[in-house]
């Protein structure tokens, strides 16, 4: 896992409360995590502190998996 | 009427995680007061408190026996602590496994005096120092009053009325009082009433401080500033936690063989119209609640054993004295009158539960908790029991309990053993 998925994953257990392992990068927030809508967009703010990236709304819609997360964030990161 | 009883207890307080520690606690006579930890407290003029304790403490709270995480993340402190006492008292009255027709018939009426002031202080500065993109999602409804309430119906699947009271340091008795009415009057079978309270944070200190309603001259003796009816009292300790009970329609109870407390016998509610932070100086509104719930329980003068009082260590202890002699008789009529805001501090809006709860458990165990700190009473407490210093066994079958509040708002319960 690169580094980038490391910290996301990492991020994701933390806020949601999840088991690690089931912290894919194929897992669906919504569906595999149980995450709702609004857990999405803290989530995402949490990225954008984390790796210093902004992530616009019509990019974070786009975002429902960790993988989409991660992704977004190693295209966009300074 | 459909009469009303209590199957079910839950506290969190500052002498405990559950109902068992607080209460051993409160009748061996200890004192949950000290220092401020949550927050440095040094440039205030109060720094003391009764704060609920961390789970390494052997009286401490494990948020996480009855709380998801994520819901922790999300939600401020008196949220917490009222999930867990509502929890608490579903498993002690063995109401977990309840059926879709009966959680369609079970509601809740959960409130809190002020909210989460703490994410509203946290987020305000948090808005102002990196601009509104930053404040979280869950700002609103992790603050809102109603949210206990709203958490407990949505983990329990409880379908029924969904309320929340909002009367300042009265909120925890109007909570019971209200819900007991929507039984008595067929809105629902069985529900979570109480309150719960989190605001030991930097503005709610101030707010209190600046109001001139704290100690501010004991910060060196935290365990000793809560002295209700002693003469050198000055002020509150602000406490926090939350009191949660399971009422529950009398018949439905004894059909299934539920452990019955006490019965909700008598609610009076009143206002004092005369102003806000001050009782009315002759205690006019205490005692028209104080009456009519007398008058709802068919209880008179010398009926009543025990009286937990408002008593919130403050110039008012005295107001409230003098109006409960009016109805009771310048002895009380033989009641043990204390006040428990010396042990665990004032815990505005989840003050009137915790105390309802505390009531009950005297009728159970059939012993008075003490009024600490109470070395030199004030004039006017002659010859009166406020069980100073020490619990005390006594016969305890009917009890009062009092509660009032910022804007003139005052609640009296009158709950009963059931023979």
């Amino acid at each position: 896992m690169s580094d980038t998925a490391e910290r996301v994953a990492k991020i994701v257990v933390e806020h949601l409360g999840v088991e690690a392992d089931k912290v894919t990068q194929d897992a669906s927030f919504i569906d595999d995590l149980g995450a709702d809508s609004l857990d999405i967009v803290e989530l995402v703010m949490a990225f954008e502190e984390e790796f210093g990236v902004e992530i616009p709304d019509d990019a974070a819609e786009k975002i429902t998996t960790v993988g989409d997360a991660t992704k977004y964030i190693e295209e966009h990161k300074g | 009427m459909r009469r009303v009883v209590v199957t079910g207890l839950g506290l969190v307080t500052p002498l405990g995680g559950d109902v068992e520690t607080s209460w051993a606690n409160l009748i061996a006579g200890e004192s949950g007061a000290g220092q401020i930890t949550r927050f440095d407290a040094s440039n205030q003029k109060c720094t003391i408190a009764c704060e609920v304790k961390p789970k390494d403490h052997p009286w401490g709270f494990d948020p996480d026996k009855r709380v998801d995480h994520k819901i922790q993340r999300q939600v401020d402190p008196f949220i917490v602590y009222g999930i867990d006492a509502a929890g608490q008292a579903l498993e002690d009255a063995g109401l977990t496994n309840m059926t879709e027709a009966e959680k369609e018939r079970t509601g809740c009426s959960i409130g809190s005096g002020i909210g989460g002031l703490p994410g509203i202080e946290f987020e305000s500065v948090n808005l102002h120092e990196r601009g509104p993109g930053r404040v979280s999602p869950h700002f609103v409804h992790g603050r809102l009053i109603n949210l206990i309430t709203g958490q407990v119906q949505i983990k329990y699947g409880f379908m029924g009325p969904n309320h929340a009271v909002v009367t300042a340091c009265s909120t925890g008795a109007h909570s019971i009082g209200d819900a007991a009415r929507m039984i008595a009057m067929d809105d629902a079978d069985v529900m979570l009433a109480g309150g719960a309270e989190s605001t030991i944070n930097p503005l709610g200190i101030a707010g209190f401080a600046q109001a001139r309603a704290l100690n501010m001259s004991m910060n060196d003796r935290p365990t000793e500033a809560s002295r209700p009816y002693d003469r050198n009292r000055d002020g509150f300790v602000m406490g926090e936690g939350a009191g949660v009970v399971v009422l529950e329609e009398y018949e439905r109870a004894k059909a299934r063989g539920a452990r019955i407390y006490a019965e909700v016998t008598g609610y009076g509610l009143s206002g004092d119209a005369y102003h806000v932070t001050a009782p009315h100086p002759e205690g006019r509104g205490a005692e028209l609640a104080m009456r009519m719930a007398l008058k709802k329980a068919g209880l008179g003068p010398g009926d009543i054993d025990y009286i937990n009082a408002h008593g919130t260590s403050t110039m008012a202890d005295t107001i409230e004295l003098a109006a409960i002699k009016r109805v009771l008789g310048d002895d009380l009529g033989g009641a043990s009158m204390s006040s428990t805001k010396s042990a665990i501090g004032h815990l505005l809006g989840g003050a009137g539960a915790v105390e309802a709860i505390f009531c009950i458990l005297a009728m159970r165990d059939q012993i008075v908790p003490p009024t600490l700190n109470l070395h030199d009473p004030d004039d006017g407490t002659e010859g009166i029991d406020l069980v100073p210093l020490k619990a005390r066994k006594r016969e305890v079958r009917a009890v009062l309990n009092n509660s009032f509040g910022f804007g003139g708002t005052n609640a009296s319960l009158v709950m009963q053993k059931v023979d």
